[in-house]
């Protein structure tokens, strides 16, 4: 393994030790525990080779073009415009807080909306147990260092015991500027029989070529349930990677919806713990990829105690030249018995030329557990097109009513309508482009 | 007056031709009832028409008011004026009647122009109160799940809300028990009128006494073979289809 002051460009591109030096040098207020993780994390990142292509976790993902050169540390930059139907609770452009509305009812609730900033001054233990605290088994170690130690400021969302959030809790997360380096942080932890949903928002303010290297830990305590969603949108010629961590423990429930439209390459990894009896992880995720985009989604189950229970079900729509990569295991530890695993990917191809990639696996070591997977690609039905079009709906418009119907399945599973309707606008726009 | 003209019309499936020169010239507020015995080309005209991409038109040609629809694609035929209620009509999972519809309508307005919603619903649940189909269908999947008879009063309804120049019925009445009949067959007779040509195919002179039509054709081997008016279809049931084909 190479040293750090040996890293060549290609491993690290331009997130050199100087880059590194001046980045620490603006983190003046922080706290020297959390300057200590960040120099461990850059260790990290620069020791680490750049992913091969012979990685098994890797495989049948665009090497060639994972490539960390140009980007550079974004600068400061002005608000960015919310995601229409949505209003955030805080908002952050390039790295930095650029806007905050955290309800008054919020605070009264006791539910903590703020910057990670903030959380390593005064809620030091939290962010020491939770920030990216679980292991990165699924390929993306390299970039997880990379994002730990050039994090700036994220968002930390702390919904105290028995609390029940009326209202989602929305982090906009913006990049802006060419070659512009974000790495955007959700951070949300659920005490015991909470109950709230956050949405993270992923977008560029306008074209440009940014990589995006972001992360979100969730934690659902005893009998909490949590709904997380995200919505990616980055410009598209972003390179991009998010690393979702979900942890699950006794009686809680974990219900997350990714969805996937923007960046040129976009890889998204995504493991669950179910830690204690009664723990739920519904794992969602919808993809529009068109154009030569590469979406590549990597997915981890482990049931680490008995009864418990994961439902995954991702969708993808290709169109034109797009490739998605689908890679998921289920693992059950020997004494998770009852398990209740089910992962699921279903790929719509709505062109010939485009290219869906499946990888559902099982890792099973207990002996009284359900445990089912499955992959399909289908083309869309021409009788189905023909009816459409026999309405006078434009063949492109059949097509796009088709895929919505395909989505409409992860769609319903959120309890909450106007999110669901923000999701389809979001959705419809990538199709009027 | 709009008139559909069906001219020496030849459709192949592959290699195979089934419909063999059809000329009918159907004019605003006719209704003409094809029948014929199964296997003689009347679903295949019907769809052929509407622009179906598994048929081949090998001669012949179909005008809409003087224009050949023959270069169009199903869609532009549909907003030309042309409606078929299919025989088996396909189901779309996870697309509601309310937003299909909206979304043909949309397809006929121009660049920028929004369909008014309330305007909308309230168009649409008069078409329903009028075809009896419960107004929580509107947040059902198209056709997903349905009953025989729900579905043809499914296409019925879309026939209502686009208010084609010419409708094409491809065997209506199948699959239909005598109350689903009586329904469908008086939603069809409230749209009829100086502005609706209606080509009704069927197997059965059953759907007729329903829907009483102007013409009736027999079809046999990919042609017309007889016409005349609606007692034609009481001899056909007396006579049944050896009588015609004797007479080919």
């Amino acid at each position: 393994m190479s040293k750090v002051s040996t890293a060549s460009p290609s491993q690290i591109g331009r997130f050199t030790s100087e880059a590194f030096a001046v980045h620490l040098a603006e983190q003046k207020s922080a706290p020297a525990w959390w300057l200590e993780r960040k120099r461990a994390a850059y260790a990290q990142f620069a020791a680490l080779p750049m992913p091969r292509r012979t990685d098994e976790a890797w495989r049948f993902s665009n090497i060639g073009t994972l490539s960390l050169d140009g980007a550079v540390l974004a600068a400061k930059a002005g608000p960015v415009a919310p995601v229409a139907g949505f209003t955030p609770t805080l908002s952050f452009a390039n790295n930095q807080l650029v806007s905050a509305h955290v309800p008054p009812a919020l605070a009264a609730q006791g539910v903590i909306v703020t910057t990670l900033a903030e959380a390593a001054a005064k809620h030091a233990d939290l962010l020491k147990a939770h920030f990216m605290a679980q292991p990165q088994k699924l390929g993306s170690a390299k970039f997880a260092a990379l994002h730990s130690a050039f994090v700036g400021d994220g968002a930390f969302v702390h919904i105290p015991k028995s609390v029940e959030l009326a209202d989602p809790v929305v982090i906009q997360h913006a990049a802006s500027g060419d070659q512009a380096a974000v790495f955007p942080h959700t951070l949300v932890v659920a005490e015991e029989n909470a109950r709230a949903t956050v949405v993270d928002l992923l977008v560029s303010a306008a074209g440009g070529r940014h990589l995006a290297v972001g992360a979100n830990d969730l934690y659902a305590g005893h009998g909490a349930q949590l709904t997380y969603i995200g919505a990616q949108n980055w410009s598209r010629d972003t390179l991009a990677f998010q690393l979702n961590s979900i942890v699950v423990r006794r009686d809680a429930r974990a219900q997350s919806l990714n969805l996937h439209l923007g960046a040129r390459q976009a890889r998204h990894e995504s493991l669950s713990q179910l830690q204690a009896p009664g723990a739920f992880s519904e794992m969602l995720a919808l993809t529009v990829a068109d154009g030569t985009q590469e979406f590549d989604q990597r997915t981890l189950q482990i049931h680490q105690a008995p009864n418990t229970k994961s439902d995954l079900l991702y969708k993808n729509a290709l169109l034109a030249k797009a490739r998605t990569i689908f890679s998921g295991l289920i693992v059950v530890d020997p004494d998770a018995q009852k398990t209740d695993a089910y992962q699921s990917n279903r790929n719509l191809m709505l062109s010939d030329d485009a290219e869906a990639n499946s990888l559902p696996g099982l890792e099973i070591q207990a002996n009284d557990v359900r445990c089912t997977h499955g992959a399909t690609s289908s083309r869309i039905d021409p009788e189905q097109e023909f009816y459409l079009q026999s309405r006078g709906i434009h063949r492109e418009a059949a097509d796009e009513l088709i895929t919505f119907g395909f989505f409409e399945e992860v769609l319903n599973r959120l309890a909450s309508d106007p999110i669901h309707e923000a999701l389809r606008d979001l959705i419809r726009s990538k199709f009027q482009k | 007056m709009p008139t559909l003209d069906i001219q020496n019309l030849q459709v192949a499936i592959g290699d195979k031709p089934i419909v063999k020169g059809l000329s009918l010239t159907i004019r605003s507020g006719e209704v003409h009832a094809i029948m014929g015995p199964n296997g003689t080309g009347k679903s295949t005209l019907a769809k052929a028409i509407a622009g179906h991409p598994d048929y081949t038109i090998t001669g012949g040609d179909v005008l809409l008011d003087g224009k050949s629809i023959l270069e169009m694609e199903a869609d532009e035929r549909a907003r030309s004026g042309l409606f078929l209620a299919f025989q088996y009509p396909s189901e779309i999972p996870g697309v509601t009647i309310a937003n299909f519809l909206r979304a043909a309508l949309q397809a006929r307005l121009g660049e920028g122009e929004e369909i008014d919603a309330t305007a909308y619903y309230k168009r649409l649940y008069g078409k329903m109160d009028m075809l009896t189909i419960d107004r929580k269908f509107t947040s059902r999947a198209v056709n997903e799940g349905f009953s025989g008879g729900e579905k043809k009063r499914c296409e019925i309804l879309q026939m209502a809300m686009l208010e084609p120049k010419f409708a094409l019925m491809d065997e209506t009445d199948s699959g239909l028990d005598i109350d689903a009949l009586r329904i469908v067959s008086e939603g069809v007779n409230a749209l009829r009128g100086p502005g609706l040509g209606v080509l009704l195919i069927t197997h059965y002179q059953r759907l007729l006494n329903y829907i009483v039509p102007d013409f009736v054709h027999v079809m046999y081997d990919g042609r017309i073979v007889k016409s005349g008016d609606k007692s034609l279809a009481l001899e056909l049931e007396a006579k049944g289809y050896d009588w015609v084909k004797k007479a080919v």
